[in-house]
């Protein structure tokens, strides 16, 4: 399995996917983060940082939690939740910013930009920017802020400015044409904080090492916890960010099924979904050679999910190379199965999940039904759904109709 | 391998001490059937060579001006083929103007390298301008393209080190397109100053034309920029004037107005 985990080579390639598909105006930008990267990555002063942010400011480790009750409803197979929600900003988001915030600040530049879908990618860069005293401007589709309205004013808070993106779908996806477009124009004092393992090389590479501290705590723990390795890990899938950090250390361990769920949406029969490696072709978005949902001009379709994290037509292209090496499985959750596994969790933990992440945990409950009760599952809980409850309040219909009216307006 | 009439037309500008002038509108725009006639409204103004984009869903290095023409070809049902077709029409009314194909990548990839310089070159077309292609991934492209008789231009800016601008031009054919500023396309008040050092570092590199574009809107600033450029590339200002008329009629009228007056401008070094 090592020839799996060496990836990428030094043209930025997972096998056939990744690369580096970017104008020549930020060609020598991005040559300076994978050059400043690598001289980052020889220094111990660096991880040390590092290191200590993540401990002292996130939180880390995070807490794996048994959930026993939950559990019951999965066939009896024991599920364990890594808990990204717990870290300060509320996702698994911090981790890669935190890291790339110190790169920024190592290249002696003083403005962040970022793209965001559900905004906590977002806001964990408005907390770095606020944390290392640096500008910030967010990126967010015009249907996400009114979604996730709640981040809009986190970040706002923090002191960036939010730019609501009103090109295209006005969702993730034109949040990034948006913030390239940003650093193309002001590449010399600004540092476009990618938040996901897509985009040109080294930005796969990178965002992944800055996760993979999931999925080495999280092995750990369980072979702490249980004496043994996990039957399947399972993540939530939209760039795939935390997929990617909790899957990478488990790669080498064949017994174990790596396993992302990508938004379905209405379901991958209508138009209307997000499964972008359930039903896309290769071709090249934003930077790389990944799978994309685009139709035989190569035109991006629109994706749609209740889940604006996860309402991306592309994919990082490590997930891509995973899917295609069969290393890694990916499945569709569609939102009405994602929206009951909220409020199962809920209901049953005291855990209220992001929308992201409770994708993930759709898919733990069907795949324990499948292993039967002697089955470990590991799922990676990246975030807390505080930033949902506008959208589960709607939902489900939790508010008395003068609140209802109060909260109005969004999607 | 090169194309032979945009060579020629370039060398023609030059032999009359010039610039030249291009001329870009995306194919769809204002409408599938009109845009021949708006790019035929380019070629009676007076450009030398017309470079026609395929409207793509995200085009990341286009301003608000491009970006809202793109949205109008797609929406009115822009197909890959209708572009070829586009520069059919208009390479078999004007044998002797260059027209280039100005595309993002996923389009072509999509279509099939090979098919799609097949079919370019079947339409008449000279060649691609592919901006968000590196030197370092079009190998298989520069083949194809050589084998059917396309330039390939490459773009270099200004964050362009000497080094690589050597290896961008050694790959490159046809022309060399400069962009003038750090940013995307759409007019400017003005020029930026980094052009001029731009074309002299390229020049250092390369026999190749080389031909500034992003920014230039009026004949003032065409003439400024042809007194070092080999060429001035002007594209949102022809798309505002369509965008800004109260009839397409009235708009191809509007660009042919606009090019007559960057054509002087051009002839002002």
């Amino acid at each position: 399995m090592s020839d799996v985990t060496s990836v990428p080579d030094a043209r930025g390639y997972f096998g056939a996917y990744g690369g580096r598909f970017i104008p020549e105006a930020l060609v020598a930008a991005v040559e300076q983060v994978a050059d400043e990267y690598e001289k980052a990555k020889a220094d111990p002063a660096f991880a040390a940082e590092l290191n200590t942010l993540l401990k002292d400011y996130t939180g880390r480790p995070s807490p794996l939690t048994d959930v026993h009750r939950f559990s019951a409803e999965a066939g009896g197979a024991r599920i364990l939740l890594k808990r990204e929600d717990l870290n300060h900003t509320g996702s698994h988001k911090i981790n890669n910013v935190l890291g790339q915030a110190l790169l920024t600040r190592r290249m002696g530049k003083t403005r962040l930009i970022a793209e965001t879908g559900a905004g906590q990618h977002g806001v964990a860069t408005a907390t770095a920017a606020a944390l290392f005293g640096m500008d910030c401007t967010i990126y967010m589709g015009e249907v996400d802020t009114q979604r996730q309205a709640l981040n809009v004013a986190r970040m706002r808070m923090l002191g960036a400015e939010v730019v609501p993106v009103k090109s295209g779908s006005r969702t993730l996806k034109d949040a990034i044409n948006e913030a390239f477009r940003d650093w193309v124009a002001n590449v010399d004092s600004t540092h476009y904080l990618f938040g996901t393992v897509a985009g040109p090389h080294p930005f796969p590479m990178m965002v992944r090492d800055f996760h993979r501290v999931i999925g080495q705590e999280a092995r750990a723990q369980v072979l702490d916890r249980t004496g043994k390795l996990p039957d399947a890990v399972v993540a939530c899938v939209g760039g795939g960010s935390n997929a990617m950090g909790v899957f990478y250390d488990f790669i080498p361990d064949a017994g174990v099924r790596l396993i992302g769920i990508e938004a379905a949406g209405e379901g991958v029969e209508t138009p209307k979904h997000a499964a972008t490696l359930t039903k896309g072709d290769p071709g090249v978005l934003h930077g790389s050679r990944t799978y994309v949902l685009q139709d035989e001009d190569g035109q991006t379709i629109e994706s749609h999910s209740i889940s604006a994290g996860l309402d991306y037509p592309g994919v990082g292209p490590e997930h891509a190379f995973l899917k295609d090496s069969g290393r890694a499985e990916y499945r569709p959750c569609t939102d009405a199965d994602a929206m009951e596994a909220l409020r199962l969790l809920s209901r049953t933990e005291g855990i209220i999940p992001a929308i992201e992440s409770s994708h993930a945990l759709a898919g733990a409950l069907k795949l324990g039904r499948e292993l039967g009760p002697d089955a470990v599952i590991l799922v990676n809980l990246s975030g807390r759904g505080d930033k949902d409850m506008h959208t589960a309040a709607q939902y489900f219909g939790l508010l008395d109709d003068s609140a209802a009216d109060a909260a109005g307006g969004a999607k | 391998m090169t194309n032979a009439l945009l060579d020629q037309t370039l060398a023609a500008a030059k032999a009359e001490n010039r610039a030249a002038l291009i001329g870009y509108l995306p194919a769809g725009f204002p409408t599938v059937a009109g845009a021949a006639q708006a790019v035929q409204a380019l070629i009676d103004g007076g450009a030398d060579v017309v470079e026609i984009g395929l409207p793509h869903s995200d085009p990341v290095l286009d301003g608000a001006t491009i970006q809202t023409a793109d949205d109008i070809a797609l929406r009115g049902g822009v197909r890959t083929k209708d572009v070829l077709e586009t520069i059919r029409t208009v390479t078999a009314a004007n044998p002797t103007v260059p027209v280039l194909c100005m595309t993002y990548w996923n389009p072509v990839d999509r279509y099939g390298q090979a098919r799609f310089a097949a079919d370019l070159a079947a339409a008449g077309g000279a060649g691609c301008i592919l901006p968000d292609l590196p030197v370092e991934e079009a190998d298989e492209w520069l083949a194809a393209a050589a084998e059917q008789g396309l330039a390939t231009v490459f773009v270099v800016a200004p964050s362009s080190r000497d080094e690589r601008l050597a290896v961008i031009t050694a790959k490159g054919t046809g022309f060399v397109y400069a962009a003038a500023v750090m940013g995307v396309t759409g007019t400017r008040a003005q020029v930026g100053d980094m052009a001029e050092d731009l074309v002299a570092r390229t020049r250092a590199t390369t026999e190749l034309p080389v031909c500034v574009g992003l920014g230039v809107s009026n004949a003032v600033q065409a003439a400024e920029v042809a007194a070092f450029a080999d060429g001035v590339i002007v594209g949102s200002a022809f798309v505002q004037r369509i965008l800004d008329a109260s009839s397409p009629e009235a708009g191809y009228a509007a660009v042919r107005e606009l090019t007559a007056e960057l054509a002087q401008g051009v002839r002002k070094r």
